[in-house]
């Protein structure tokens, strides 16, 4: 990544952007975010087909926003993720320079987010095999079946919130699972508090989800909440039509369409 | 053993199927007392925790009900439910959460007759499912306090 690094020096040397985030070696076989500030720093970058972190989880938070305008190496799920934020209203061009990296590994620096949105809209959103046959086993099952299989896969997880610290759409200063006025999911986890917290995440989620993985990658147990968000996109596709994160902010669920289509509504 | 009696929750539109569920009481029509109904200023309003936090309580069915599309008071609000019951409905469906225990409809403040219907039909099919067992089993219930209903 000699471009990247070259680059980042520029930037960092110009004062162009104040901070450029991107991947450095982590422990172990691990990379992890890191957040080069001084030229120098630039030498720590890495990218390699081990960094599937998605960085635009960072670009909301008030502690890197402080610092002033900041470049983010952006893999295509991170684009897509940032073209949600924008239309969000949480970043913008004079917030945010986006150092991409296309699926060939190729640098590619966007003069603003009209051409990152372009360069996504190449690209559909697809589910991979596996997951596609892990769905299709699910949706084969009895509803007992399902109910089961989600309660055993459910209850080990203790609320660690990792799946919600990754994911870039999380960003909301107070999340309804932390709300105790009302008591929306209990507190602790057991079957209900957990099943409740995983159908609140996927249901906000809906018409959002850019399908990243980075919750499931971040699950410390591997339990594959991403199937929910999937399955989101799936139905997403199947009634309305699916969904590309689009500058122009019209979202799945805050637009409806006086004939959308059920067959269970008497 | 006394005959199960299903606890029926309903989140009603203040507008439409309010308006029809008093009309089915003004013409004296008889239905079920299971149901108890909630009003909703409209159904955009009914946030789909609701519906969980019913089952959590320990009902056994749910009716979700409102304006007729094209009616809604504030113009939009149920083409919104709408679209959030399509994905909420398919999600609950996906987890494994009964499904054909949450009626979904459209009552005017007009069709008295069709709430009375609705209700009717709602009780029957959940007295022959039973009790939400599995649900109930999750929640704790009815091990946990409960001072209503």
């Amino acid at each position: 990544m000699v471009d990247l690094i070259k680059r980042t020096k520029e930037l960092l040397e110009t004062s162009e952007v104040k901070v450029v985030i991107g991947y450095e070696q982590g422990s172990g076989n691990k990379t992890r975010a890191l957040f080069v500030e001084k030229p120098e720093d630039a030498d720590k970058l890495i990218f390699d087909s081990r960094c599937v972190q998605n960085l635009a989880a960072y670009v909301t938070k008030k502690e890197i926003k402080e610092k002033g305008k900041m470049a983010i190496t952006a893999t295509l799920p991170v684009m897509r993720s940032i073209i949600q934020l924008a239309s969000e209203f949480q970043v913008n061009d004079s917030n945010l320079l986006v150092l991409g990296i296309t699926p060939e590994s190729k640098m590619i620096e966007f003069k603003n987010l009209v051409e990152v949105e372009a360069f996504v809209h190449q690209f559909q959103i697809e589910i991979d095999d596996r997951n596609k046959e892990m769905l299709d086993r699910l949706e084969k099952m009895t509803k007992a079946e399902r109910w089961k299989f989600w309660i055993d896969e459910l209850t080990p997880c203790f609320k660690c919130y990792a799946c919600r610290a990754a994911c870039p759409m999380c960003y909301c200063s107070r999340c309804t699972v932390d709300v105790n006025q009302p008591q929306w999911i209990p507190v602790s986890s057991d079957e209900l508090g957990n099943l409740e917290w995983h159908i609140m995440r996927a249901i906000h989620l809906t018409g959002r989800c850019i399908d990243c993985d980075a919750c499931y990658n971040a699950c410390p147990l591997a339990i594959p909440i991403n199937l929910l968000t999937k399955k989101m996109l799936v139905d997403a596709k199947e009634h309305f039509g699916g969904y590309q994160p689009s500058l122009k902010g019209d979202h799945l669920m805050s637009t409806y369409k006086p004939d959308d289509k059920e067959n269970f509504i008497q | 053993m006394a005959e199960f009696e299903p606890k029926i929750v309903a989140f009603v539109c203040n507008w439409c199927t309010y308006a029809g569920a008093d009309l089915t009481g003004t013409s004296r029509i008889k239905y079920a007392s299971n149901v108890r109904i909630i009003r909703f200023p409209c159904t955009g309003r009914i946030d789909y925790m609701l519906l969980l936090k019913a089952f959590d309580e320990g009902a056994d069915g749910i009716i979700v009900s409102g304006c007729h599309p094209n009616d809604c008071h504030y113009t939009s609000g149920n083409f919104h439910a709408r679209r959030r019951w399509i994905m909420f409905r398919s999600l609950c469906d996906f987890t494994g959460i009964d499904t054909d225990r949450i009626k979904f409809s459209w009552v005017s403040a007009a069709e008295g007759a069709k709430w009375a219907d609705i209700v009717n039909a709602t009780v029957a099919s959940i007295r022959e499912l039973g009790p939400y067992t599995d649900y109930k089993k999750i929640a704790k219930y009815p091990e946990k306090e409960v001072t209503h209903g």
